[in-house]
């Protein structure tokens, strides 16, 4: 792959491109070597067990963690040289709880606004329709520590759709919800895609997420995209009746079960199911 | 449609860069401000230490007699020093809470927004001046109880009030600095005890420079409580005044908080990775 070095804004194909990006941790490399794009204004799944890397590598989009080497086109802008114009240009929810809890959601709402320079009428006009598109209008004056799991995660959504980021990247949306909780999520993140236009690169181990949401799905396992294609073609190309799960097995020789294929360090699994406790 | 288009990179294009730093560093303060004002019980439970000192050690220890105090009941001396120690005590654990909001996820939101580094930093600061304040009401009051000598006029008060401001930032700071290093809330509870009693032993908040043995003296001397405590002297009580002078007590601080949010500004984005 090449890269012309472009820099700047420019209407362009791809709002995610990577280039030869790595990310080593010691002797364990997490990221590696991986050249990807993901096309504008689709839903754009990243589907792997446990220490595949997803969550490394979603850090490294966000400007979060440097790569160790290569790098990655964010919305027209190099993670690497221009990190300030990334920020400026994406929206992040963190598999954990990024939402405050000792804060009320209008506050939590407030809060971005205000750190994304969104003033005046403007903002108060911009949280009206989040609380409004996200059915949390009711709950807006509650603080966050009383609300459910789905309800945090969609609060969390549109605190970072608050500046109508070009990319948002959502890393495990939907873990830890009940199947409700769950399809309203998806629905929301539909939404947003085509209201919007927004790019959505979302990290799932959830095989029937990666399947019913996303337009686009990559395997990565082991640092690696081992497939990459829509969810409809790789299923296709591994044969009749297959599923996405058997498009995993043939891609890595592996299984996965509940997201987890051995290996993902104990720090990963234990994050995971923190969280997901949290959000039951 | 295309106005979402043309709004989507209008975030702070359109404004000049010192207010838009200005503005975000205000945002970060505000979020904690507002957490502070919904559970303020943080806020109360800070009020136990300045009135053990005031009520207890100052009426055992000016019986002695021996603490060379300018001219001033001891109580009166050590007045400015309870204050600035309450300050520093809770701004040195003040680092915990990034830890704890790391932990959460909530920093990680703070880091992938536009605000820079030293905005963050700068605003944690802030939120914690305001903390500090709060204290010093209840340090008075207590004060006012035990007939410490205080001074009410305006200028004093804006002094204090200012000296406080710059405490809390500077000892914040310094937590904020720790934590980034050590990443851990388990860990951090050490480093903050080790850094509290030093700092207050070797400092002129209930003991003046003049009594310690030289070694100490040139450790007070760097230690920037000293300097609080010096400059709160000058300003909160009858008779009182600064042994270094104002403007040393001033510059002195200032310094080391522009030393310390350089470094914070540095160390920030670890705590995430």
């Amino acid at each position: 792959m090449s890269y012309s070095g472009r820099v700047g804004h420019h209407r362009i194909e791809s709002a995610i491109q990577t280039i030869e990006l790595t990310r080593r941790y010691d002797s364990l490399v997490a990221v590696n070597h991986l050249d990807f794009s993901a096309p504008a204004g689709s839903i754009f799944g990243l589907l792997g067990p446990n220490g595949a890397g997803k969550s490394t590598l979603v850090k490294m989009l966000t400007t979060l963690l440097p790569p160790s080497s290569g790098t990655a086109l964010v919305s027209g802008f190099d993670v690497v040289r221009r990190p300030s114009d990334v920020r400026r240009n994406i929206g992040y929810v963190a598999q954990m709880i990024s939402a405050d809890g000792d804060l009320t959601g209008y506050e939590n709402l407030l809060i971005s606004a205000k750190l994304y320079g969104i003033r005046g009428k403007e903002r108060e006009a911009r949280i009206a329709g989040a609380l409004d598109f996200m059915n949390l209008i009711e709950a807006a004056g509650k603080r966050v520590k009383q609300y459910s799991g789905g309800m945090i995660r969609r609060l969390e959504i549109a605190q970072s759709m608050l500046h109508r980021p070009a990319v948002l990247f959502l890393d495990e949306p939907t873990i830890g919800l009940d199947p409700v909780a769950k399809r309203s999520v998806w629905e929301h993140i539909r939404e947003l895609r085509d209201q919007f236009g927004t790019t959505i690169l979302m990290t799932t181990h959830d095989m029937e997420e990666a399947d019913v949401l996303c337009d686009q799905v990559a395997i990565m396992y082991q640092g690696r995209i081992v497939s990459i294609g829509k969810p409809a073609e790789l299923k296709a190309n591994a044969g009749p009746e297959a599923t996405l799960n058997d498009v995993f097995i043939l891609s890595t020789g592996a299984a996965m079960l509940d997201g987890e294929v051995r290996g993902g360090s104990l720090r990963d699994v234990a994050r995971t199911r923190r969280t997901a406790r949290r959000m039951e | 449609m295309s106005q979402e288009l043309a709004a989507r990179h209008g975030a702070w294009s359109d404004t000049p860069q010192p207010l838009a730093l200005l503005l975000q560093i205000l945002a970060v303060a505000e979020a904690d401000v507002r957490k502070v004002l919904h559970d303020p019980w943080e806020l109360f439970s800070r009020m136990l230490q300045p009135v053990l000192w005031l009520v207890i050690f100052a009426p055992v220890f000016s019986r002695t007699r021996v603490i060379p105090t300018g001219g001033l009941r001891y109580i009166d001396f050590m007045a400015p020093g309870v204050l600035a120690q309450s300050v520093m005590f809770g701004a040195i654990f003040y680092g915990i809470s990034i830890i704890w909001e790391r932990d959460q996820g909530i920093l990680q939101k703070f880091l992938v927004s536009p605000a820079p580094r030293v905005a963050l930093v700068a605003g944690r600061a802030l939120s914690s001046t305001f903390r500090g304040v709060a204290q010093t009401i209840v340090v008075y009051i207590v004060a006012l109880v035990m007939r410490v000598a205080l001074q009410f006029e305006p200028w004093r008060i804006a002094g204090v009030v200012f000296s406080v401001m710059l405490g809390a930032a500077t000892f914040s700071t310094l937590s904020l600095v720790a934590a980034c290093i050590v990443r851990s809330r388990d860990r951090f509870v050490g480093v903050g005890q080790m850094m509290t009693m030093p700092l207050f032993l070797a400092s002129n908040a209930i003991y003046p420079l003049s009594m310690m043995p030289q070694w100490l003296r040139v450790v007070a001397r760097v230690n920037p409580l000293s300097y609080q405590v010096d400059l709160l002297r000058g300003l909160m009580v009858q008779g009182g005044h600064t042994v270094l002078g104002f403007e040393m007590d001033v510059a002195v601080q200032v310094l080391w908080l522009a030393v310390l949010m350089a470094i914070a500004t540095k160390l920030y984005p670890r705590i995430v990775v």
